[in-house]
């Protein structure tokens, strides 16, 4: 539970908790299972025949395979299996909504309602390992080949690391002064404790043969053109940088401020006391982005937080685990409501709602409006992809066939910058990592 | 609330749970606390001859295998009979039977080979005021390397020449406790009998090692870098336990002679899978060593609970009922026919069953892309290898196959009379049908 926030002055002013509180709120949303913990839970794994936890993983990862090698004492060597597969692993053991991937898949959440626990079991498999000094895996002869990697996020770095293991020199392309995209600046702080997603992307850099470029942002710094003349490929992790608008009537405000500028500063925060929040905060959006901002909002003070998303609850992009811990931690959820202005002068004081409905023609308005004091608002209702560089297109991403190939020449694409994904960070690493093969395949025939 | 009162070999206790010779029936203070915990009888732990006791080692005495969550599955020990003096554990001996008369109090008795080792110690015994005595033919470590536990044990004649002594020396009933460590249980048991033993027990525990360190590259449990074998009991033994228990309730020579059943009973219905195949009391160990005594409590309820179900008014209604089943495998009925049937309602889709039957077995499930797992009657032997993988009980049953009908694995109507090996055609033994 958190602690109760300190009532009093309105508007975004920083310290409304103390340091105990707010190192409560902010810790392991997951706490990691001990040793003795992991073989128990391993033991209830029924290593099914083409298991539909594997099916369900967008990066195919044993599942049954590697918690049999948990319960037989080897937790390194069900981390080598689970990274085999996918070389964020560890990330995505705290962040995966496990129970829409493979949880919701484990025949035990059908037979019981309570399935194996997958994401804590790859989380202790992946911990162990990496706890340890060195790289699991070595690099194949150089090839000679140099690869570009745009972007330090998932896709970037699972990308990068196959075609390092495969003997080719990468160099990624960043733009942001940490790797690790929206691992670093994107998610809960409570999903990636004690600087997990920096460590992640140290260890996984580790194999060799990957060069970090910091300051590196596309279409500024460097060009499409000029890496593919530079590099034998180019592969585009670049994500979403730009923020979906919501067009409200009224001024502009002070208060009013962009979900995921507000979660990467957290993230950045050496301080969690020294960021403002407001009193009343309203959070716009349905998605993993707009909880995380509501919870962590919550979790830094604000008296009261509601979540205000403008279909109904079955509609959210965020998973149901996600919705309940919103619940959980304080959040207020209302559904099928829109806004449609902000009031205040100067600063926000109120966000003025209109009720939806979903009818024949789609969600339309209903005409009944309500207002919400508020003196912060987050907007949380989308991200898409900034400069398209001159590729295709489809609904604002990049078109991409097969393994990530764009209608480029040299260049392919994959993360949530390419069309076909679900904005996940495994779906990232998967096609990351199935881009890097293509290229190698091309590479080297 | 059934009466639980059982009498084996004229001795009366409240329950047929008594606790078997081992750590828990050392000494005075357990075994008080144990009749106050409620258990029928003990049989405490061996004495030796007069004179200094034995030394045990000053590091680990067992060794344990464990099950998910650490459940003890297996127990082993090296410990040796009692290192108390026999003067100690005889006065009180006597002190608990006095205040307990109700409760049976047998003493397991291991000295050497000798008529006079015997005859020195039995009337000594015999003042105690103990209900009887057991013969610790079974302990497989350390003891069995000076010529006694499992050592006159594993000879047959040994056994029944002490037995015989001690029928001449002692005037209460005689226990025998079996070791396993043999090929053939009948022959102990029947060298018992010759001997005029009242009964046997068993069993005693296995030899064994419970695991070995692979960084010290020695057995567990290990002592200054070494290990011994010690002896196995606790759950895993029960099934060898029983079959050994039925094999003597069952062969013509020993038919009829008392057994206390011993083996890694742990609950009521271990102990009444035991009495069912003859045993006309149980002993316990393990159990009570991973739980303590408090245990007897549900050993009393659940099969008390049991037998007003069932309508026994005595343990005696039971013992042996299932010993007329228990046959040899020639006489099982070849056309007996069953099938296995998939309740798809219960099926949780793991596909367990088809992995061992398609990899291991009969190729005799099939699987559907959306894992719907049917049996394919043509190919299934009723193995029950897929309802012993399954994770969900009741799922997977056999079915018999009604006479009349066509087994569609062999081609054949299913015959209603009982036919089986002494008279099939393949048996090249076979006795012509009359």
């Amino acid at each position: 539970m958190p602690a109760q926030p300190q009532t009093g002055q309105t508007g975004p002013i920083a310290g409304r908790l103390s340091a105990d509180a707010l190192a409560e709120n902010f810790a392991d949303l997951h706490p990691p299972l001990s040793a003795h913990e992991a073989r128990v839970a391993a033991d209830r794994c029924y290593f099914c025949h083409d298991a539909p936890c594997v099916t369900a993983c967008p990066t195919g990862i044993d599942i049954p395979l590697f918690i049999r090698e948990i319960q037989a004492g080897r937790p390194e060597t069900a981390a080598r299996e689970i990274f085999e597969a996918n070389i964020l692993g560890g990330m995505c053991a705290r962040v995966c909504p496990t129970e829409v991937l493979c949880e919701g898949a484990c025949v035990r959440e059908a037979a019981e309602g309570r399935p194996v626990e997958i994401g804590l079991l790859q989380r202790h498999a992946t911990d162990s390992l990496m706890a340890r000094q060195g790289h699991p895996f070595t690099r194949a002869p150089r090839t000679g080949k140099r690869v570009a990697v745009v972007g330090a996020g998932p896709a970037g770095l699972a990308c990068a690391h196959r075609l390092a293991r495969h003997g080719h020199d990468v160099v990624i392309h960043e733009g942001a002064p940490k790797p690790g995209g929206l691992n670093e600046y994107g998610i809960a702080a409570y999903k990636s404790v004690d600087d997990f997603a920096a460590r992640e992307a140290a260890w996984i850099m580790g194999i060799g043969g990957i060069e970090l470029r910091h300051g590196q942002w596309l279409g500024r710094k460097v060009t499409l053109d000029a890496l593919r003349e530079e590099y034998d490929a180019v592969f585009l992790g670049i994500g979403l940088s730009g923020v979906n608008a919501l067009g409200l009537d009224g001024p502009d405000l002070e208060g009013v401020h962009d979900a995921v500028t507000f979660i990467s500063a957290l993230r950045q925060s050496e301080e969690l006391s020294t960021l403002p929040i407001g009193r009343e905060v309203v959070v716009i959006g349905g998605g993993m982005t707009a909880i995380d901002c509501a919870v962590q909002a919550k979790a830094l003070g604000a008296e009261s937080v509601t979540l205000v998303y403008r279909r109904a609850r079955a509609a959210m992009g965020a998973s149901g685990f996600e919705q309940d811990l919103a619940a959980r931690r304080g959040v207020r959820l209302i559904f099928e409501a829109a806004p449609v202005a902000v009031e205040g002068e100067g600063r926000l004081s109120a966000v003025v709602f209109e009720r939806m409905a979903e009818g024949p023609d789609g969600l339309a308005p209903t005409g009944a409006r309500f207002t919400l004091p508020a003196d912060q608002m987050f907007r949380a209702v989308g991200q898409r992809l900034g400069d398209a560089n001159g590729l295709e297109t489809v609904q604002g991403k990049v078109v991409t066939q097969g393994s990530g190939r764009t209608a480029m020449d040299k260049v392919w694409a994959g993360g949530d910058c390419a069309a076909g994904g679900d904005d996940l960070t495994v779906t990232a690493v998967a096609q990351g990592r199935d881009a890097a093969e293509d290229i190698h395949r091309v590479l080297t025939d | 609330m059934a009466d639980l009162t059982t009498r084996f070999l004229g001795i009366e206790s409240p329950n047929p749970f008594w606790l078997a010779s081992a750590p828990p029936t050392d000494k005075e203070y357990n075994v008080r606390r144990a009749f106050e915990a409620g258990w029928g009888g003990v049989v405490w732990k061996t004495l030796g001859a007069e004179g200094p006791p034995v030394v045990n080692v000053n590091g680990p005495r067992y060794g344990v295998v464990h099950g998910p969550d650490r459940r003890v599955l297996g127990l082993n020990n090296i410990e040796l009979i009692t290192d108390r003096d026999l003067k100690t554990n005889l006065e009180e001996m006597a002190r608990v039977k006095a205040d307990y008369p109700d409760r049976a109090l047998i003493a397991s008795i291991m000295v050497p080979c000798e008529e006079a080792a015997w005859k020195a110690i039995l009337p000594r015994v015999a003042e105690t005021g103990a209900d009887g005595i057991e013969l610790n033919f079974g302990c497989p470590h350390g003891m069995s390397e000076r010529g006694m536990g499992s050592a006159v044990g594993q000879v047959p004649d040994y056994i029944e020449m002490v037995a015989r002594w001690c029928k001449q020396h002692y005037d209460r009933p005689v226990i025998v406790k079996l070791t396993p460590n043999i090929t053939d249980i009948r022959k102990p048991a029947e060298a018992a009998r010759r001997g005029g033993a009242d009964a046997v027990s068993l069993i005693n525990t296995i030899n064994s090692i419970t695991a070995v360190d692979l960084d010290r590259m020695a057995p567990e449990p290990t002592i200054d870098g070494k290990g011994s074998h010690g002896g196995y009991c606790g759950p895993a033994v029960k099934p060898i336990a029983l079959s050994m228990v039925s094999e003597i309730a069952r062969n013509p020579e020993t038919h009829g002679l008392p057994i206390s059943g011993i083996g890694g009973i742990t609950t009521w219905r271990d102990a009444a899978e035991f009495m069912v195949l003859g045993a006309g009391n149980v002993q316990v160990c393990t159990a009570a060593m991973t739980y303590g005594f408090r245990i007897i409590e549900e050993l009393c309820a659940g099969l008390s609970d049991w037998m007003d179900e069932k309508g026994y008014r005595s343990t005696a209604d039971f013992v042996g009922q299932a010993v007329p089943n228990v046959t040899d495998w020639k006489n099982l009925n070849l056309n007996y026919v069953a099938k296995a049937r998939i309740d798809q309602e219960l099926c949780i889709k793991c596909g367990r069953c088809y992995a061992a039957c398609e990899d291991t077995s009969h190729q005799a499930i099939a699987m559907t892309p959306d894992r719907v797992f049917e049996v394919i009657d043509a190919e299934c032997v009723a193995c029950n290898l897929c309802v012993d993988v399954c994770p969900v009980e009741n799922c997977i049953e056999m079915v018999q196959m009604e006479a009349g009908r066509v087994d569609p694995r062999t081609g054949r109507v299913v015959s209603p009379d009982h036919a089986d090996w002494t008279t099939h055609p393949n048996n090249p033994m076979a006795q012509a049908a009359e």
